[in-house]
């Protein structure tokens, strides 16, 4: 870019903006297309069980999934509530 | 052998059609014996867009439910002897696509035809699955927009995951980016996404750049493929993506801003 070009463009356009939103939606968007159906289910499912015993939020639960050349891994993460608030 | 190519994009209205006739006659024009398959039963456009409404009897659906045999139905070009036109159905449901259906027709061409061009419907519904499925190459049309760049990302995931070489385990349908109703003024002002905005999104292959132009809408008025209109900056892009997809090399045009002469430069007219 030259220094002319520089000066010419004061503000970015909005395409800088959609290719923003487009590179965040679509990462997204693949990686639950690439992992197995049943995820969602289970992620349901193991939230119903944690909440059984502990009063824990919708977000509570995360899980990751990834693939590799010949392993998969199912990364699971519970974030308790703190102590403070349980004690209420 | 012949060459099945789906034109796909998941969202419509970004030229699909358009594409699939340029490139049809485009091919046949070129010597290859080539077939185009309209797959949008109930909203047939193909024999419109490439000016043989008229002479329709027959249609895919006829075909597969063996009312017509396939000669009857192909329509042969009056511009090439060499391509024919297989439209869709315009009355019936389209429960009437059937995989083995489709499957046989196409296996019939393959005998026969140099290249068997699919023009997919919009959305991901039956029509749409169909017209991949059978697919080497995919040519994904899209616009330089947010909606269809994503629904183009969501075709790139299906053509992976539901086609008949990803059941089989087969080298992959080939897919190639055909981006469309580009304005290169718009681009440089920062109002449309860049071509490498597009690539980068999408990791394809860039087959060509169709500028945004008045000659498309003037071409399909008429019932000509914009292709044959080759004064025309859209007809001489879609003979370049021809061309690219047979192993020609030629360097991409239409990304850049013409170049204003000297006398626009200097009196700024618009």
């Amino acid at each position: 870019m030259s220094l002319l070009d520089y000066f010419r463009s004061s503000k970015p356009g909005s395409a800088s903006l959609a290719k923003e939103r487009l590179q965040i939606l679509v990462a997204h968007d693949r990686i639950s297309r690439n992992q197995p159906s049943y995820i969602p289910k289970l992620q349901q499912e193991l939230l119903a069980v944690i909440q059984k015993y502990v009063n824990v939020g919708k977000d509570a639960i995360s899980i990751n999934y990834e693939q590799n050349d010949n392993q998969e891994t199912l990364e699971l993460d519970i974030t308790l509530p703190d102590k403070s608030r349980q004690n209420n | 052998m012949a060459r099945i190519i789906v034109v796909t994009s998941g969202k419509g209205g970004v030229g699909k059609t358009t594409t699939s006739a340029a490139i049809a006659m485009g091919l046949a024009k070129k010597g290859h014996k080539t077939a185009v398959i309209d797959f949008d039963v109930g909203l047939r456009n193909l024999d419109l867009i490439m000016g043989c409404e008229r002479r329709v009897v027959y249609d895919l659906i006829n075909v597969i439910t063996g009312e017509a045999t396939l000669r009857q139905a192909l329509i042969k070009d009056k511009r090439c002897n060499q391509l024919f036109i297989l439209p869709a159905s315009q009355t019936r449901d389209k429960d009437g696509l059937t995989k083995e259906g489709i499957g046989k027709i196409l296996e019939e061409l393959a005998k026969d035809f140099k290249y068997i061009v699919c023009d997919s419907p919009a959305g991901i519904e039956r029509g749409a699955n169909l017209a991949m499925y059978f697919a080497d190459d995919a040519f994904v049309v899209t616009n330089p927009e947010v909606a269809s760049v994503r629904d183009s990302d969501r075709m790139l995931g299906i053509l992976a995951s539901k086609s008949r070489r990803s059941e089989n385990d087969e080298e992959p349908i080939k897919e190639y980016l055909l981006l469309t109703r580009y304005s290169p003024e718009r681009v440089k002002i920062g109002e449309m996404l860049s071509v490498e905005d597009v690539q980068d999104i999408l990791s394809l292959h860039l087959l060509g750049v169709i500028p945004e132009s008045k000659s498309v809408l003037t071409a399909s008025n008429a019932g000509t493929p914009v292709i044959l209109d080759e004064e025309s900056d859209a007809g001489q892009a879609y003979a370049d993506v021809v061309a690219r997809y047979l192993g020609e090399d030629k360097p991409h045009r239409f990304i850049d801003e013409e170049k204003k002469g000297l006398f626009r430069t200097i009196f700024g007219s618009k």
